[in-house]
């Protein structure tokens, strides 16, 4: 489809003072809850292999304590893995020295953190500058250069406050214009909106989904917010006791869950406004009816297939070519819950 | 029963011993060395010698309006300048010019030292458990031990005079900013410290431009920590032959010349004040950044 910018595979983290030890406990598929009981060992992330395309956004996501923010740390090694192999672009990045690795976070990739991680100390202008000032470029220059982003993210005018003086909606700004302004091409983002009120974070969401359609970077973000998951996503992983459960795109997710967690997780979504029609049309099917662009949503072709006389519609293409037909039963059934046997019985929790 | 009844010490003669082992053998280091170390002191001496002759001979207008100045730079506060303008003029008009200027030249001199001192071990106490684990008993034995127990060596080794008086109100006055500079930088949030290494920060840049600024207010109070120790230590320093207010204070315990002692102890208490306030302000505007119309 596209290419592949990250390449997770074989990803192992345990968080303990002799990891390479039980690694091979953690290898022959010891659970998490088994490797802490009988060795106390936290078993933090077993065996990931993801690949995340380039330009897209891709969506990790997971409950607290499933291994997501760990997970993240690793593409810009933040956190070392205990085993397993990154590449970025075709360059392992754990065979990185000190020296190199300074480099690529300084060019190739930045960060945007659940807890905006600025720094108080300094101004908008010279948070958001960060960036360029660690690479080396003098301060007053590197605000010139780097004041552009501040312009995107709608802080014009804010440069010289402080950011105990922003709201949380703002500082967030301020943390993702200076992620911005190095033109690194991936963007990890750690809950970056998750400390936000409901409101502001879709106003955020909003945002960043604007930039990307210009900017299309690689961006990695981690939420434990469905939601929001299904909103940006290009791709979505979701994450579970430090494993990957289930990859794929939001639809495939919604309609074809693998498992009772995240069926249990897709409960109370509402699905008539994720669901596309292009996911449940029946292709290179034409009826006598209504058109709709493939990527409409349940709920807004709803009335209209409704009103038709024998209840189908076409689905079009970009070109208003048909590409396959709906009716009214397999909308109904597409935004019904799906089943689920005795949600109490989950193990899981 | 006889065993019970008494400590199972050493014998009068063996502690002799040992007392004398102990003794003789740093006269002979003393003997050794001590010429050398003395040597090594003098570039500091100078500078004292210097620096008091230079608030000496500096004429008085000049120095209030210098006092003035400092206390309105530090505290842009008209009060706190105006006042320590005041005192001065009060400590003058006592008498007292001459020992608060020698006061005054030890102080800065011991502070800037245990700045130049305490800061780096700070950091390097925050950045290695090992160096903590080291230093902070250290400290602990520093700010414990009686003066006068330390001061044995000291003059000992390097006589009586303004360098010995030095070292031993460094010694006093030393660990306040250590273990503040430490808990400053170890205060640090992790978050500003993981964005600064998330974009590449080498160490340099994460010390200078996110842990130290950062911990400017707890090092600030580290230093008013430190100044306020270096002045309580300076009648003791006037035992060993360090000029200031100090002596006045000496001579009035031993001939119980009340208003004489009372005089020079309120001159230390003024000078304290005026530092504290000045310092202390100062600390304040440097934390201004943290408390936003948000927060």
């Amino acid at each position: 489809m596209s290419d592949i910018a990250i390449s997770i595979k074989g990803l192992y983290k345990i968080f303990c003072k002799h990891p390479k030890k039980v690694l091979k406990y953690a290898k022959d598929g010891m659970s998490k809850a088994d490797l802490l009981d009988k060795h106390n060992h936290v078993l933090g992330l077993k065996d990931i292999n993801i690949d995340i395309p380039a330009h897209q956004i891709f969506v990790i996501m997971g409950l607290s304590g499933s291994g997501k923010s760990t997970l993240i740390r690793h593409i810009n090694r933040l956190i070392e893995p205990t085993d397993g192999k990154i590449d970025i672009y075709g360059e392992d990045v754990l065979s990185m020295s000190k020296s190199e690795l300074r480099e690529f976070r300084r060019h190739k990739i930045s960060m945007v953190f659940q807890k905006f991680g600025l720094h108080v100390h300094k101004t908008v202008a010279e948070n958001v500058a960060y960036g360029l000032v660690v690479q080396g470029i003098p301060l007053n220059k590197a605000k010139k250069d780097s004041h552009k982003w501040l312009e995107r993210v709608g802080l014009d005018g804010f440069e010289d406050y402080y950011p105990a003086q922003l709201s949380g909606g703002m500082q967030q700004r301020v943390g993702l214009a200076r992620a911005l302004a190095t033109d690194a091409d991936i963007l990890l983002m750690d809950e970056a909106f998750s400390a936000l009120d409901p409101l502001i974070r879709s106003d955020m969401q909003d945002i960043l989904l604007t930039l990307q359609q210009e900017l299309k970077k690689t961006i990695v973000f981690i939420t434990h917010d469905l939601d929001e998951a299904l909103k940006i996503g290009d791709s979505i992983a979701i994450l579970r006791d430090g494993e990957v459960i289930q990859q794929g795109n939001p639809q495939e997710i919604i309609l074809k869950p693998n498992d009772d967690y995240i069926i249990d997780f897709i409960q109370h979504i509402n699905r008539g406004r994720v669901i596309r029609i292009k996911s449940i049309m029946q292709k290179g099917n034409t009826v006598d009816g209504p058109s709709f662009h493939q990527h409409d949503v349940l709920e807004d072709v709803l009335p209209g297939v409704a009103d038709s006389q024998n209840h189908k519609a076409n689905v079009v293409d970009d070109n208003n070519n048909i590409v396959g037909s709906i009716d009214l039963k397999e909308i109904a059934l597409a935004i019904a819950k799906p089943a689920v046997e005795k949600i109490s019985d989950t193990t899981y929790r | 029963m006889d065993f019970l009844g008494k400590f199972p010490a050493m014998s009068r003669g063996e502690l002799k011993d040992f007392k004398k082992s102990v003794d003789s053998g740093f006269s002979e280091f003393t003997g050794e060395y001590g010429e050398a170390i003395e040597l090594f002191f003098d570039p500091l001496l100078w500078f004292l010698v210097w620096f008091e002759k230079l608030l000496l001979a500096t004429p008085w207008p000049i120095i209030l309006l210098i006092v003035g100045a400092l206390a309105w730079a530090g505290s842009r506060s008209m009060k706190i300048a105006v006042g320590a303008v005041l005192a001065f003029i009060a400590i003058g008009y006592f008498g007292m010019w001459k020992d608060t200027m020698s006061t005054l030249a030890i102080v800065s001199v011991a502070t800037l030292i245990c700045i130049a001192i305490g800061i780096p071990l700070g950091i390097l106490m925050a950045r290695s458990k090992y160096a903590q684990i080291l230093v902070t008993p250290l400290l602990d034995i520093m700010q414990t031990i009686p003066a006068f127990v330390y001061l044995i060596p000291v003059v000992m080794l390097l006589g009586i005079g303004k360098v010995p008086g030095l070292i031993a109100v460094c010694i006093y006055a030393l660990p306040p900013i250590v273990r503040l500079t430490n808990l400053g930088i170890r205060l640090v949030s992790k978050e500003a410290l993981e964005a600064a290494d998330a974009f590449g920060a080498s160490y340099r840049q994460r010390l200078f431009g996110v842990q130290i600024p950062l911990a400017l207010p707890n090092i600030f109070a580290g230093i008013n920590q430190t100044i306020m120790m270096a002045l309580s230590m300076v009648v003791i320093a006037s035992m060993i032959g360090v000029a200031g207010l100090g002596v006045p204070v000496l001579r009035s315990i031993s001939n119980q010349y009340l208003a004489l002692g009372l005089l020079n102890g309120l001159a230390i208490v003024a000078l304290a004040i005026i530092f504290d306030r000045v310092t202390q302000e100062y600390g304040k505007r440097l934390q201004k950044h943290r408390h936003g119309d948000h927060s």
